[in-house]
């Protein structure tokens, strides 16, 4: 069971940062819309993620329940000792929920309006560029569990090249998967060719904020060269997102966007598994050199079989039905 | 402030925001659907109007709601750290199934905003549905978890160690069923005085009459039921409560000295330093009755029970009182709104009933906040009853006061925002639905 229950947190994690992503990236690209344009790109997000960002964000829940009721350890760890970037996070989903909501609801259309976007937009950037911080952190080896000191303790576990860096590169990888998905959802070609631009630029940011993980990495000593390179999951995967890469580009430049988003969803997941796979089970490393391994963290047998009964009667009820969600508003405009 | 304090006051403002807001989510998808149902039979507009209308609503809150949800999962562990890695095997089933419950009604939610005219009509009105039911079984679930710290089960403690844990045990914990049902009443009962108190506004100023009348009618009878349902359901928790936290129910009742027979104490100011309570209206035996099926019986006083066990007493006493009288006082109303409904129809309209709605639109809250402030603070210096304190589960993190002063800051500025998007959605009701024709 503790392999389902693991598959589980695999999957809820990285089903957030492709479908939680995108609708964090869908804020960004709409920050970094000329105002001209910024009204019809409200719109088509609204009709593109209005219906499915709750179910997106569920995946989020899922994944913290799993790990504070299979491996607390783990879960407590990392409420103590990334209280503050955690709390920003939390704001973060916080402002842009509720901003994304009351936008579309406010029976009036005025000023307010204006409030809404704004928080909106900023809450989407500062969420997904918190997420990075934290799973770069998780990953960095800067948590000091044996401090005393505030700072050592509580602040540079995140605050550091390294964390920063997967946050920025977080922040784009967001805005480009939010940049493909909305190709899709938008009929008109002067708006498809504005979010084909956008996805470009994304791209090339995620690039470039990809590279300069690699040197914050060696100026925090930080083996991800090692860890992406040295084993041949982490060397296969980074080829294939590499590959798909060159595809991708092919296919913007070509207008063809129904194979997009899938290479798009590979892509992302093929950059996860290649940072994440070199120290897996370890889900947590700490400044001692010691690393928290989901395998040693795990709860009780009981309790991780009933968790993975949960779980797998909870998919055979939600799956089809998320499924048809997706659906049924993919061919709405048809 | 001090850390500990901060804490606890940051945790009790979160769930105090989260219960309303996930009460309405939980309760008003059954209003709708009502409504709903009504529209696709006698295809009058007017319900198609109101069902959309709610709907609205619905979703406003069910995002506050299902942020500050969010927000609950994670300060969980951000500020009770000791209790998560302790609790979280043990009592976290109830969250894993809550977890399922609350996606389901994430994606019902979804078909139900956006299928008008694109779904079987009959479907559409089974995705409101599925978003009331699985409302409901979140709050059933989450409110199991609650009960487990009352009255801790599933697991042996031996020598501070958490052993033979039973996930299922726990989750099915003494207090589940009493705490549960109270609290679905509770929620049908406030959310219900509050929609329609709302909607007897309107009526009272002249406004879109027929809409209005339609609502409040929906929503009155889920509250009447409701509050006319509680005392029975307060009879069982006080009973429940007797059992297995005297102190709990001593401090409700300010009852300072073991009695036999106790007697019920009304009000009255609770002096916790002389340990007296002054001015109360005393009911010889009926706090024997209450709590035990017995006008002789012993009732446990917090002499009882170990100085540093004790909750606190006024505030669990005067929140005990509040609860008390509101539900009482609902009671009442829902006696007489019945009694009309089913004798003098003639009555209904009368001004003076609207007027007691709209007095009662924040009573039910205000009572569902104190009840969860008497069970909260009625469980300390206790985080799990009997094993952990409270004061041994709090993060080691310093500042925590900040972090308060952020979310108090927050949740003062959702609420203002929600409530002014309430009114202003009221306020376009006129517009929005005045001529008959529909739009989406």
């Amino acid at each position: 069971m503790e392999y389902v229950v693991i598959t589980f947190l695999c999957l809820g994690i990285l089903l957030y940062f492709l479908l939680g992503g995108a609708d964090f990236g869908a804020g960004i690209i709409e920050l970094f819309t000329s105002t001209k344009n910024r009204s019809r790109t409200r719109k088509t997000l609204y009709q593109a993620i209005g219906p499915v960002w709750e179910a997106n964000h569920m995946w989020l829940i899922i994944a913290i329940v799993i790990l504070f009721v299979g491996f607390p350890k783990i879960y407590t760890t990392m409420s103590v000792y990334l209280h503050i970037p955690l709390l920003i996070m939390l704001i973060g989903i916080i402002a842009r929920g509720t901003a994304f909501v009351f936008r579309h609801y406010d029976a009036v259309k005025d000023d307010m309006q204006w409030l809404y976007n704004r928080i909106f937009r900023y809450s989407s950037f500062i969420t997904s560029l918190f997420l990075g911080i934290i799973a770069g952190s998780l990953i960095s080896g800067h948590i000091d569990t044996n401090s005393n000191d505030f700072l050592s303790a509580y602040v540079f576990g995140w605050l550091n090249w390294f964390s920063i860096a997967v946050g920025f590169f977080t922040v784009a990888l967001c805005g480009f998967l939010a940049a493909i998905y909305l190709i899709g959802e938008t009929k008109d070609t002067h708006d498809k060719q504005r979010f084909i631009k956008k996805a470009e630029y994304m791209n090339i940011g995620a690039v470039v904020f990809g590279a300069m993980v690699f040197i914050a990495a060696h100026f925090d000593n930080i083996p991800l060269i090692d860890w992406v390179f040295k084993n041949t999951v982490g060397l296969t995967a980074i080829v294939l997102a590499s590959l798909s890469l060159i595809l991708l580009w092919y296919l913007l430049i070509k207008g063809k966007t129904k194979v997009l988003r899938i290479l798009a969803g590979f892509q992302v997941t093929m950059i996860l598994v290649a940072i994440s796979y070199a120290h897996f089970p370890n889900f947590i490393r700490l400044k001692n050199g010691n690393a928290m391994s989901l395998f040693e963290t795990v709860g009780p047998e009981k309790t991780i079989y009933s968790l993975g009964l949960a779980l797998l009667l909870g998919s055979i009820l939600i799956l089809p039905f998320l499924g048809y969600l997706f659906y049924k508003f993919q061919k709405k405009e048809e | 402030m001090d850390d500990f304090l901060a804490a606890r006051s940051q945790m009790a403002l979160s769930l105090g925001f989260h219960i309303i807001f996930s009460c309405i989510g939980m309760v008003m998808p059954f209003f709708m659907a009502v409504s709903h149902y009504k529209w696709l039979k006698t295809n009058d507009e007017v319900y198609k109007n109101l069902t959309k209308a709610w709907s609205k609503g619905v979703a406003i809150f069910f995002a506050t709601g299902a942020v500050s949800g969010t927000m609950l999962s994670f300060e969980l562990g951000l500020l009770w750290p000791k209790f998560m890695e302790h609790a979280g095997p043990i009592f976290g089933m109830p969250f894993s199934l809550e977890g399922t419950a609350f996606f389901i009604e994430a994606i019902a939610l979804g078909f139900f905003l956006y299928g008008w005219n694109k779904l079987n009509k009959w479907f559409h009105w089974f995705t409101g549905m599925v978003v009331g039911v699985s409302g409901l079984a979140s709050g059933i679930l989450v409110v199991a978890a609650n009960a487990w710290m009352n009255s801790p089960a599933g697991f042996d403690f031996v020598d501070g160690k958490y052993l033979n844990i039973d996930p299922i045990q726990a989750m099915f914990n003494k207090a589940w069923f009493s705490q549960a049902l109270h609290m679905c009443l509770a929620a049908f009962t406030a959310t219900g005085f509050a929609v329609a108190g709302v909607h007897a506004l309107m009526i009272l100023r002249n406004q879109n009459k027929e809409f209005h009348l339609k609502a409040f009618k929906i929503a009155a009878v889920f509250a009447c039921i409701g509050a006319l349902l509680q005392p029975i359901s307060g009879d069982i928790s006080a009973k429940d409560v007797a059992k297995r936290q005297p102190a709990k129910l001593a401090a409700m009742e300010a009852l300072y000295t073991t009695e036999k027979p106790a007697p019920l104490l009304i009000g009255g100011i609770v002096n916790e330093k002389d340990r007296t309570v002054k001015g109360a209206i005393k009911i010889p035996g009926a706090l024997s009755f209450l709590a035990h099926g017995n006008f002789k019986a012993e009732v446990k006083g917090l002499d009882k029970i170990p100085k540093d066990e004790q909750p606190p007493v006024a505030i669990t006493h005067y929140a005990f009182q509040i609860m008390v009288g509101i539900g009482t006082l609902l009671m009442l109303i829902s006696l007489i709104y019945f009694f009309f409904l089913l004798r003098k129809k003639e009555l209904l309209n009368k001004r003076w009933l609207l007027k007691l709605f709209v007095f009662a639109i924040p009573l039910g809250y205000i009572a569902l906040e104190a009840g969860w402030v008497v069970t909260e603070v009625g469980r300390q210096p206790w985080i799990i009853y009997g094993i952990m304190r409270t004061k041994d589960a709090v993060t080691p993190m310093p500042g925590i006061a900040y972090s308060f002063y952020i979310f108090s800051a927050i949740y003062i500025s959702l609420s203002v925002v929600v409530t002014f998007l309430l009114y202003r959605q009221i306020k376009m009701v006129p517009i929005l639905y005045n001529n008959k024709k529909s739009e989406v």
